[in-house]
């Protein structure tokens, strides 16, 4: 356990810009690019005298008479800000932990520095296992924090841009509930993860065997067996419309990190209102979340990917080319 | 002497060629061995093979494991120098010796310190800051703090100036190497390691075609100086090797009696590289 600890913070060090200064980074350029936008509303607010202060659309005040209602919708507004930022964060950590993956096994054989840890007693399922658990556990946990703390700050931003305006808008931020956000978001984590499995598997798979650009591999396979599937569909020879293939083949192996990808697998999505932002929170709790483990694309992309990671463990012991 | 190493038939045959050709041999504990060969040999190969890095027919038995199937356990056992530079570029010094402590149960910190001291290495550079000779006295420094029963190095100082060679075999040989121990090593610069070896094999075409201790190498084969007058008389003897030096040839014998070479001139000991280019004679050819 202690090995394993120090394994995935081998990976850390390795990636550190990756893991963490792109999502910092990301959240800054968010926050810099919000408060530009802030400014220039005042700027052009002040030139054209408009009466409110508008923001984004969820949060919206013309006046400061604000029922309690109004209140709690409010806070499930900054809510859904919070988890909307923190999707952001997590997208770019996604494109992150695809190149991560792709080059886990592959670079130290490039520079021959896999003969270094490959000296130490480090078992290759262990060498492999960490970098699975970096990709879907440690990389989505440092998105989701870095995440709600961008969504906060803009929170407060935001907040005192209104107390400027003589709008007192921190009780609405007492109203939201970032700890809840980002129990929630962690609690998804380990959907990520089985979803994530697949894409994972896979790239770990040609960055384990490719003995060269196994960006190529990983993307030039699943497309080219998709292509000529949709070909024979084109010809009428295959009884399935070849979308299926694309879409739970080609998607799951290359798509599956797309935070939320899940959810066209869950239970069908009620959606109420859109002006009570509080129900659409509701809909969209844990339980809705995890209504996708019904699914077979996600047991079964996730048996693939276990498959795709013992393979890769077996290139990672027998590849010989360093 | 109890082996370290026992390979027996070991064989390695890659798309095209045979890297190994059964090669069989035995390396004892407490010996620092040389193996040396041309390029592309199968030098590496057996290396690898001894590391537990790749597949191979025959039977191999290291410190009492199949490579092949214990290589965790063995690398407890086994340290490796694969050449300079293969330490991770973006690895820190401070990282290096923090990871190698908490995976490592051989390791001592406390002589890696020491060891790191006597450098310029700073804890806070990373090891595209260095410059090779450092890498390798920063990978010296994590291996010699291992308390491994055998080391093996591959060409572990291309590349390097002389005194970062020199440096480097004077540490292994006050600092680390004791009878418990065993090294295995690979080099071109065989003159370098001549007088630390206590073994010598030479590879050819994955065979092993010499293997015998120093001292009995100097018993078993003699270089003569040998004026004209004598030159068709030592060629009666069937030396392995002749080459002129001012007006002198310079023969290598292999098991002739020693009076009987005196009469012809003065009998020397060969260096290993004479040794080497006459028993390799026509292997690029």
């Amino acid at each position: 356990m202690k090995t394993f600890y120090w394994l995935v913070k081998r990976e850390f060090w390795e990636h550190k810009g990756g893991f963490f200064w792109a999502p910092v980074v990301t959240g800054i350029v968010f926050l810099v690019l919000n408060a530009m936008g802030i400014i220039l509303g005042e700027v052009f607010g002040r030139r054209s005298n408009w009466g409110g202060f508008k923001y984004n659309g969820d949060l919206h005040f013309q006046g400061s008479n604000i029922s309690p209602q109004d209140l709690h919708n409010a806070g499930a507004g900054i809510d859904i800000m919070l988890y909307a930022i923190a999707g952001i964060i997590l997208a770019v950590t996604a494109i992150v932990v695809f190149f991560y993956c792709l080059g886990a096994l592959y670079d130290d054989r490039r520079d021959r520095s896999v003969l270094f840890w490959k000296s130490l007693p480090l078992s290759d399922t262990s060498t492999v296992l960490s970098k699975v658990a970096s990709a879907i556990l440690l990389a989505p946990a440092i998105a989701v924090v870095v995440g709600v703390i961008v969504g906060l700050a803009l929170a407060i931003l935001v907040a005192i841009v209104a107390t400027m305006h003589g709008i007192g808008v921190w009780s609405l931020l007492m109203e939201a509930h970032p700890f809840r956000v980002v129990l929630n978001l962690v609690l998804l984590i380990p959907l990520y993860a089985i979803w994530a499995l697949p894409t994972i598997g896979w790239l770990l798979l040609c960055s384990s065997w490719a003995r060269g650009k196994p960006f190529l591999w990983a993307i030039a396979l699943p497309v080219g067996a998709g292509v000529i599937v949709s070909w024979f569909g084109l010809m009428g020879m295959a009884g399935q419309p070849s979308g299926w293939f694309w879409k739970n083949v080609v998607g799951r192996m290359l798509g599956s990190l797309i935070p939320g990808g899940w959810v066209g697998n869950a239970s069908p999505l009620v959606v109420p209102s859109r002006d009570d932002p509080a129900a659409v929170l509701e809909a969209l709790d844990l339980s809705y979340h995890y209504s996708a483990l019904a699914s077979p694309s996600l047991w079964i992309g996730a048996a693939a990917g276990v498959a795709m990671i013992a393979g890769a463990i077996w290139f990672r012991r027998w590849r010989d080319d360093s | 002497m109890t082996a370290v190493v026992t390979a027996t038939g070991l064989t390695k045959r890659y798309k095209s060629s045979l890297a190994l050709d059964g090669a069989t041999f035995q390396i004892g504990s407490g010996r620092i061995v040389g193996l040396i060969g041309p390029n592309g040999a199968g030098k590496t190969t057996a290396l690898k093979a001894i590391l537990g890095l790749t597949t191979f027919d025959g039977q191999l038995n290291v410190l009492g494991l199949d490579p092949r199937k214990d290589r965790d356990k063995l690398m407890e056992q086994v340290c490796f120098i694969a050449d300079v530079a293969v330490l991770p570029r973006w690895l820190k010094v401070r990282d290096a010796v923090d990871f190698v402590a908490n995976t490592h149960p051989r390791f001592d910190r406390a002589k890696c310190d020491a060891f790191l001291a006597r450098t310029k290495l700073q804890p806070g550079q990373k090891v595209k800051q260095l410059s090779k000779g450092m890498i390798v006295q920063l990978h010296l420094a994590l291996v010699m703090s291992i308390d491994a029963r055998l080391l093996v190095l591959d060409e572990p100082t291309l590349g390097l100036d002389i005194l970062y060679r020199k440096q480097f075999y004077q540490s292994l040989l006050e600092d680390y190497f004791d009878e418990e121990k065993t090294i295995l090593v690979t080099t071109h610069q065989v003159e370098e390691i001549e007088h630390i070896l206590t073994d010598l094999m030479f590879i050819r075409d994955g065979k092993i075609v010499l293997d015998t201790d120093m001292d009995s190498l100097g018993e078993r084969f003699a270089e003569v100086l040998v004026g004209a007058e004598f030159a068709a008389a030592a060629r009666e003897l069937k030396p392995l090797d002749e080459r002129q030096v001012f007006g002198k040839s310079i023969f290598l014998f292999d098991n002739v009696s020693r009076p009987q070479l005196e009469q012809l001139g003065e009998v020397r000991r060969p260096s290993i590289g004479d040794l080497f280019v006459a028993t390799m004679k026509g292997t690029y050819a």
